[in-house]
């Protein structure tokens, strides 16, 4: 008996439990990456050597800065839209409920290329005849297209993300709101210490995404005459009619930032994740 | 009127076609102590949720210490932080603290200071047992320690009235126990309290009255020893073999 158990014990060495997703086999490795990342070397290299890649390459990348600001501005003023017209549409208020959904439903059933020139084209003019009716004096003029591309995009985007907001409340229990209510909160305290944080936390993931396509979607603005990477390849091939020139620097240019920014937002996903909260 | 701390005016809830409270009027005097037992479905929750006005009534009206919650001058907000309330699901808030689970309120509906708002936390945190647990997260807590802190958030209010729905009920056997002495503990010490239980050990130490409803009405009021020993109804005598076998 005392042998056997003994011979148990030496054969039975403490066996450490392995994650298999942890095990690093060939399988495992992101080659679709390394292909990309090569790629990308390859026209960086690409761009050193050959003045054509490169005269392409500077003339372009002049639009980056507002390709990049675009995108971001766009983005914020869209949060703050999608996050008002989120709460309008769980609002028990018919008014702010319907106007909300109006915003939401009227946005969806447009093409974007097509929203682009009606929210610079018609809806801005719209406005400031308005403004002009109430005694406020702007010209059409005052407002530079950049301005109008931001508030294209902003808006378009405002009623994605008001659904991506929706949802994120909407996942949030019943008990919460009742506890926070409970306790004496009024709605408005309520939403904002106890459902919105929860809310947007777990959109966070949707909400990356979605900046990732604005990052794309903002090349529409070139419709308007900004001077953004896409207009400036457009111009570009325009007078020197290097299309595959221009059009390999655009598209590799937007394929760098939008896999950098899908990267960054798979670390932050995941951190969260193991920060569990 | 001022000894009935909670007036509740011949009440009616309807969802639809379900009468969830069908005509429902009670008294509940000051420092006492009202169980509520009744089957499933019988409006036990509905009435509760009445009290503090996180059920609206059909009809009805209910009276807080004197204030007619259905008169449109009163300030709900603030009869509701007077009353506090503990779910069956206990209803932490995740991404807070235990502590700040407690603190969050008092600062936000009190206007307490944070240092203020966390030393009256760790006090009622200490009173229900589990000061060691006041920076962990409602998820690493068990059923009972998290019902703990939802009592003593509701506590750090300074209520004058405590609603308890089914505190227990989700509860694992050898955790009920923690949760019924914090109970019992404020019972004790004259807190006004309803509380929707099956718990027959509670409503005996502590009841001073026991409620039995049945299909949106109540049925049979009466104290511990009435309701054990000498049920009036046919109904309670059903419904109290079922639950004490
Ligand atoms: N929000 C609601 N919507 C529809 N029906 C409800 C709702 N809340 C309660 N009810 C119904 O009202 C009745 C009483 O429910 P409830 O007060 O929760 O009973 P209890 O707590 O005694 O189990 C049940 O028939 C229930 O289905
Ligand atoms: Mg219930």
């Amino acid at each position: 008996m005392g042998d056997l158990y003994h011979s148990q014990k030496q054969f039975d060495p403490p066996e450490e439990i392995v994650d298999e997703s942890q095990i690093k086999t060939w399988r495992s490795h992101p080659w679709w990456l390394y292909l990309l990342i090569v790629i990308l070397i390859a026209t960086a290299v690409g761009i050193y050597t050959q003045e054509n890649l490169q005269e392409a390459f500077m003339f372009i990348i002049r639009g980056i800065g507002v390709t990049v600001i675009i995108a971001i501005v766009s983005y914020l003023i869209a949060i703050l839209l999608g996050l008002l017209t989120g709460l309008g549409r769980i609002s028990r208020n018919v008014f702010v409920n319907n106007i909300a959904t109006f915003y939401v439903e009227f946005l969806r059933g447009i093409p974007m290329r097509v929203l682009i020139f009606f929210i610079a084209l018609v809806g801005v003019p719209v406005v400031v005849d308005w403004m002009n009716a109430l005694g406020i004096p702007i010209e059409n003029k005052d407002i530079p297209m950049e301005a109008r591309a931001v508030i294209a995009l902003s808006v378009t985007y405002g009623a994605f993300l008001a659904e991506i907001f929706r949802a994120g409340i909407q996942s949030i229990g019943r008990g919460q709101m009742e506890a926070a209510r409970s306790l004496g909160m009024s709605f408005g305290k309520a939403m904002r210490y106890v459902i919105l944080p929860q809310a947007v936390r777990n959109v966070l993931p949707a909400l990356g995404n979605d900046f990732v396509a604005m990052v794309k979607d903002s090349s529409l603005v070139s419709l308007l005459a900004v001077g953004d990477i896409t207009y400036m390849a457009k111009v570009y091939s325009g007078s020197t009619f290097r299309f595959r020139e221009a059009y390999t620097i655009l598209s590799l240019s937007y394929l760098t930032m939008t896999v950098v920014l899908s990267r960054i937002m798979n670390r932050i996903e995941k951190r969260m994740r193991t920060d569990g909260r | 009127m001022a000894d009935n701390i909670i007036e509740i005016k011949d009440l009616y809830r309807y969802f639809g076609k379900v009468k969830a409270l069908d005509g429902v009027s009670l008294n509940v005097k000051r420092g006492s102590v009202v169980v509520v037992i009744g089957p499933s479905g019988s409006g036990k929750s509905t009435m509760l949720r009445c009290i503090n006005h996180l059920e609206v009534p059909t009809s009805g009206e209910v009276w807080i210490d004197g204030v007619c919650l259905e008169s449109k001058h009163e300030k709900l907000d603030n009869i509701r932080a007077d009353i506090g309330m503990v779910f069956q699901l206990f209803n932490l808030f995740p991404h807070l603290t235990a502590l700040e689970n407690i603190t969050m309120a008092q600062k936000a509906v009190r206007k307490r200071s944070e240092a203020e708002a966390r030393e009256i936390a760790l006090q009622k945190l200490e009173r229900v047992g589990i000061l060691e647990k006041a920076d962990v997260y409602p998820d690493n807590l068990s059923g009972g320690q998290q019902q703990r802190v939802a009592i003593a958030r509701a506590l750090a209010m300074d209520p004058k009235i405590m609603l308890f729905d089914e505190p227990t009920s989700a509860l694992d056997p050898e955790m009920i126990k923690e949760v019924l002495d914090v109970m019992l503990d404020l019972a004790e010490e004259g807190m006004t309290m309803v509380v929707v239980t099956h718990e027959m050990s509670f409503a005996r130490a502590a009841a001073d009255e026991i409620i039995f409803m049945d299909e949106g009405k109540i049925v049979e009021q009466t104290t511990p020893d009435g309701l054990f020993n000498n049920p009036q109804h046919e109904r309670t005598k059903l419904f109290l073999s079922q639950i004490l076998d």
